[in-house]
């Protein structure tokens, strides 16, 4: 784990699943810390007893009726997959052995 | 007939249709002509299918002879940003992941669209998956301003801004997360809005930060901006997060209604960073209102420099968790050289995503990391909150608030593109509406002494769209800065 203020860039990357060059790992690493010193402005804010926001409107749990509706047929459903077969998507192989 | 055409307001070409002195195909084909003309130097558009287009023309004047129109906007062509999903068409979000894709269902507002009998004019050019304040982070093409083609449009709506100031379209929708709306308006001389939070449906929309983006119109008037947002607002069962509220009539609140209203100017939004050439059309549009009998009253956003660092916290989070379904498995640009299912993941989104999108994503995952959490987000959490009492406040004594759109005019392309934090503070005006879920509008305030021009923002309360409006009119209709356009 990184100081406050500095990226950990290949611990991040690979929680975020994106491979980066070398040159993105550099750029990103200086760019993402004067971002995080930007964001260090915040630390001047009492927040104390604040309610946190996540929405801004109260947002309750919506829930429809328990009936079925129509959905994509499995052609359509599986139409852009890079790879198929028999209406499923194909992927490389995932349990070795 | 062509250039007396497309500049038409949608109020004046819905006139002309009505009458039977125009058909929907006569000014489809004048609009494709004009793109043909002006977007090889503006790149506005991703895609146009030009034989579809004039099917759906030629199926609205059908309907149109036969007495059977389907609703106020039938056979009027209107741009989508190529962010929101239409059946069986392309649905890029200007990003390499999405090249290839073809959506298979429509988003909420398409359908509502579809059955006024709208023609949907092309796919429009964004900053990928709309981030960005410039359209430079496409991954296809850079927007260029159409009043300075060394410009940009702004962003991330650049293209729908583009678009409609350059005559291409006489209306287009965009989405707003963070001022994507607003900005691109002000940079292009054209009106845009942000609709409150909740109003309009985002099903269909890709998600970008999920408790911000909202879907809003831009147009060359306050009335058809009105009227764009009359057809797509409202609840959706499919949006939970779309609120249940009657829906007023917007173009006869800007009848009615013609003040004189309290509004407020908050200090904050006129001090360092604004150009002082910005800041003088601001406030000559203040003073006008005053002329007018509004009360002006000096409010406090004393939160309003957080914002930033609170809106970049929240937003990448919120989309570093929204684009991890792009891992090159179901429906996205896959690698060829992975080795396994784990590396596909790492590859596909490796060559997918662009500089931005990954610098985002990064940041996001970052501050939802294992010990930053409360540091970072569940901070920015808290500051929102007080971001948006600071409004709440306000909206005790005013009607609405004015300030500029922007701190400048539009920039040369290049000018802020290598260093994204000067670039996230082109955004210092617009995202605290974003943050706080209330509505704002950007409308043309004046050329400056380069004749570029400038946005006047009006903010205003929680589903306060009918004032919004009337009182966006009442300037646009004292001035014609509205109907300056671009040569082009």
């Amino acid at each position: 784990m990184s100081e406050k203020g500095s990226i950990d860039i290949d611990y991040v990357a690979n929680l975020a699943r994106i491979e980066l060059s070398d040159k993105e790992r550099e750029l990103f690493s200086s760019q993402l810390g004067s971002i995080l010193e930007y964001f260090e402005q915040l630390n001047q804010v009492d927040v104390s007893g604040v309610e946190p926001m996540a929405h801004a409107f109260q947002v309750e749990n919506v829930l429809r009726e328990d009936a079925s509706v129509e959905g994509f047929d499995p052609e359509t459903a599986v139409k852009h997959a890079a790879a198929k077969r028999n209406n499923m998507v194909q992927v490389p192989k995932v349990i070795e052995g | 007939m062509a250039d007396e055409l497309h500049y038409k307001t949608l109020s004046e070409l819905q006139v002309l249709l009505t009458a039977g002195e125009l058909s929907s195909v006569e000014l489809t084909k004048s609009l494709i002509e004009r793109k043909e003309e002006v977007d090889p130097r503006v790149q506005a558009f991703n895609s146009l299918d030009e034989e579809q287009v004039i099917s759906q023309a030629e199926a609205s004047d059908q309907r149109r002879g036969a007495g059977e129109s389907m609703g106020s906007l039938d056979g009027i062509p209107i741009g989508l940003k190529d962010v929101i999903s239409v059946k069986d068409s392309p649905l890029t979000c200007s990003s390499k992941m999405l090249e290839n894709f073809v959506s298979p269902y429509d988003a909420t507002v398409t359908t509502r669209l579809k059955e006024e009998g709208a023609i949907l004019f092309g796919r429009l050019n964004m900053d990928e998956f709309a981030m960005g304040s410039s359209t430079e982070n496409s991954a296809f093409n850079t927007t260029f301003n159409p009043w300075d083609l060394e410009r940009v449009a702004g962003g991330s709506s650049g293209g729908s801004a583009a678009a409609v100031s350059a005559g291409s379209v006489p209306v287009s929708l965009g989405s707003d997360t963070g001022g994507s709306i607003r900005q691109p308006a002000s940079f292009c001389g054209v009106v845009g809005l942000k609709p409150t939070y909740g109003r309009v449906s985002r099903f269909g929309l890709v998600a970008y930060a999920s408790s911000l983006d909202q879907i809003g119109p831009f147009g060359r008037s306050v009335k058809d901006v009105a009227s764009v947002l009359q057809s797509i607002a409202g609840h959706d069962p499919r949006d939970s997060t779309s609120i249940e509220q009657t829906v007023p009539d917007y173009l006869g609140s800007i009848e009615s209604n013609k003040g004189p209203w309290k509004l407020g100017v908050p200090k904050e939004y006129f001090g360092e960073g604004l150009d002082p050439e910005v800041k003088a059309c601001i406030e000559k549009a203040i003073d006008w209102y005053a002329d007018q009998g509004c009360e002006i009253h000096e409010v406090n956003m004393r939160n309003m420099d957080l914002a930033i660092a609170v809106y970049y916290i929240i937003a990448t989070a919120e989309a570093s968790s929204n684009l991890a379904r792009f891992d090159g498995v179901r429906y996205t640009h896959r690698s060829k050289d992975a080795e396994n299912a784990i590396d596909l993941y790492f590859k596909s989104r490796a060559e997918g995503f662009g500089e931005e999108v990954k610098r985002r994503i990064i940041l996001g995952t970052y501050v939802l990391s294992s010990g930053y959490y409360d540091a970072y987000y569940l901070k920015a959490q808290k500051v929102r909150t007080l971001i948006r009492q600071d409004f709440m406040k306000a909206y005790e004594t005013v009607d609405a608030l004015l300030t500029p759109t922007s701190p400048f005019v539009s920039f040369k392309a290049g000018e802020k593109s290598e260093d994204p934090l000067q670039m996230y503070l082109a955004d210092i005006y617009t995202i605290s509406a974003n943050l706080a879920g209330i509505p704002g509008i950007s409308l043309p305030c004046g050329p400056n002494s380069e004749g570029l021009p400038v946005g006047l923002q009006i903010l205003g309360k929680p589903f306060g769209e009918a004032d919004l409006l009337a009182i966006a009119n009442s300037f646009e209709e004292a001035h014609d800065y509205s109907q300056q356009h671009p040569e082009i």
